[in-house]
């Protein structure tokens, strides 16, 4: 596992030289979200019979955890492959592929998670809206967990990094608005609403609100991402193993 | 050992590399010597399995090689034509990175990490992030750090591009202490200099084909060691000869301006792939 830890090691190098950048880059689309839907339209609004901030926190962590974790591995991918070549002196060490893919969704998640920690410092101090529960903290992990090992794959098919932003026009974009981080998705259009049942920031938004829901539909959202997950991260990690 | 065995890359307009053979004994210090767009990149490339080889076999002490099989690639350090460190951490972390990944110990890292810093003077400069680094620095840190893990093969492409006439002397003589080591090294040039300075043999690639293999000396004296160089309907030519009253009788009979030198390995590439060097 030396391998595992060479490469978290290099991240968390880089990490703590770009802390600060990357602390207040984290904040500033969270915050943006929080004054205009919250405090901006959430003031005369009323979701579920709670107040639109304490509606929309949930959904801003998932759509945030999503973006971070997505754009760093995706782009670090992209950029170490393309442009800096560092990608190419991992497919030369003695590093397993497999354990270089889940090294760098490990560490593309973590940015993710550390993004969800900054939110729910921030919300800390103006609401008490928000439950943390162990469920809460299982299903953001997982979201991160999930948009990284997707950031990982994208970032290894994808040959330019034009191409990349469009993905995340395409793709990342639109499922931040369609899947329940700013209304809940059964107010689209019904088939609309089937299509969005199937994506996986809909069931992170859903598990993280949390709100009446049965076990067995609590552990749907679990399975939904862990099978995201799955396949993704063996996507990746197999592409990894045959790209040039 | 390293035996290549009809090793052809084939990409969609072209045959880069085209069923070429080639082995390299312990502790040679071999040159391939082409022009632009020859093969040798894609060569080295498919040797450190960044390129996925087309067909043909690359065996490494008796093993073929491949991505996945992580022990053998311990073997070989490799310093790509393209810088690959990573900017945003310095020279030492650098190291220190690849040290993990080859699973060194760290004590015998940060011993071997100092030891090479110390070895390619970046000593002085070791926490100074590699993106602020000189083209000559950067080529010297990513060959302490293809050495960190003790390759027995050390694979080179183009280790001086770029640097002046200086830097290009300095990385000779360390280049030269690690042949002086016993480490077998491969080295891709266009620099016919480099090879005659450096190599024990020389392959000549062109178009992906191996076009003359021989020490350079022998391919000197393949060629004709004296060469007689005029310049004629606008264009400069020249002739080989194997003594100079050979070359000195055909000067004779040349009229307007003549020069009679000794051959070098250029003009043994000249003449084997009826093009310029660019250097
Ligand atoms: N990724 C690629 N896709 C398509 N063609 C390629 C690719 N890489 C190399 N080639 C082609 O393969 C041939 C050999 O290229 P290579 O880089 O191996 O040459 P080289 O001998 O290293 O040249 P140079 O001295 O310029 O570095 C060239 O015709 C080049 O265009
Ligand atoms: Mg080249």
């Amino acid at each position: 596992m030396s391998g595992l830890y060479g490469i978290l090691w290099q991240e968390a190098v880089v990490f703590r030289r770009k802390f600060w950048a990357t602390t207040l880059g984290n904040m500033v689309s969270p915050i943006l979200y929080l004054i205009a839907f919250g405090w901006g339209l959430g003031g005369s609004v009323q979701m579920n019979g709670m107040s639109y901030m304490a509606y929309i926190i949930p959904g801003i962590i998932g759509m945030n955890t999503m973006m971070i974790s997505f754009s760093n591995t995706g782009s670090s991918i992209n950029i170490s492959r393309l442009f800096y070549k560092t990608f190419e002196s991992y497919m030369i060490s003695p590093i397993n592929m497999t354990v270089y893919a889940l090294g760098k969704i490990i560490a593309g998640a973590l940015y993710g998670a550390y993004s969800a920690l900054l939110i729910i410092i921030l919300v800390s101090v103006f609401t008490t809206d928000l439950a943390i529960t162990p469920y809460f903290v299982l299903v953001a992990l997982l979201n991160c967990l999930v948009f990284s090992a997707m950031g990982f794959f994208v970032g290894l098919l994808v040959n330019s990094h034009s191409d990349m932003s469009k993905f995340t026009s395409f793709v990342i974009t639109p499922m931040s608005f369609l899947c329940g981080t700013f209304f809940p998705v059964d107010k689209m259009p019904e088939v609309l609403s089937w299509i969005i049942y199937l994506l996986p920031l809909t069931h992170t938004n859903i598990a993280l609100r949390s709100a009446g829901e049965s076990p067995e539909q609590m552990a749907l959202h679990v399975g939904v991402l862990v099978a995201y997950f799955i396949v993704l991260f063996v996507l990746g990690a197999h592409h990894c193993k045959n790209v040039e | 050992m390293l035996n290549i065995v009809d090793l052809t890359k084939e990409y969609k307009n072209v045959t880069a590399v085209d069923h070429l053979n080639l082995t390299i004994e312990d502790g040679e210090f071999f040159g391939l010597l082409g022009p632009n767009g020859a093969g040798k990149t894609t060569t080295v490339r498919m040797i450190s399995t960044i390129t996925p080889k087309t067909s043909g076999d690359i065996v490494i002490d008796g093993e073929s090689i491949d991505r996945n099989l992580t022990t053998i690639k311990a073997k070989i350090g490799v310093v790509p034509q393209q810088n690959n460190l990573e900017n945003e951490m310095s020279a030492w972390e650098n190291l220190e990175v690849h040290g993990i990944l080859y699973h060194i110990g760290k004590e015998k890292r940060r011993q071997k990490i100092a030891e090479l810093l110390e070895f390619t003077g970046l000593t002085e400069r070791k926490d100074d992030l590699a993106k602020t680094y000189s083209g000559g620095m950067k080529r010297k840190l990513m060959i302490a750090r293809a050495l960190l893990h003790e390759p027995e093969m050390l694979l080179l492409d183009e280790p001086t591009v770029g640097l002046d006439a200086g830097a290009r002397r300095k990385m000779w003589d360390l280049l030269k202490r690690l042949k002086s080591n016993g480490l077998t090294v491969l080295l891709t040039t266009h620099y016919i200099e480099e090879a005659e300075v450096l190599c024990d043999r020389v392959g000549l690639i062109n178009k992906g084909k191996l076009v003359q293999l021989d020490t350079p000396l022998n391919l000197i004296e393949e060629v004709g060691k004296v060469t007689v160089e005029y310049f004629e309907d606008g264009k400069t030519h020249e002739e080989f000869f194997r003594t100079r009253e050979e070359a000195n009788t055909y000067a004779g009979t040349i009229e307007g301006e003549v020069r009679i030198r000794p051959s070098n390995l250029e003009d043994v590439f000249l003449k084997f792939t009826n093009r310029r060097v660019e250097s």
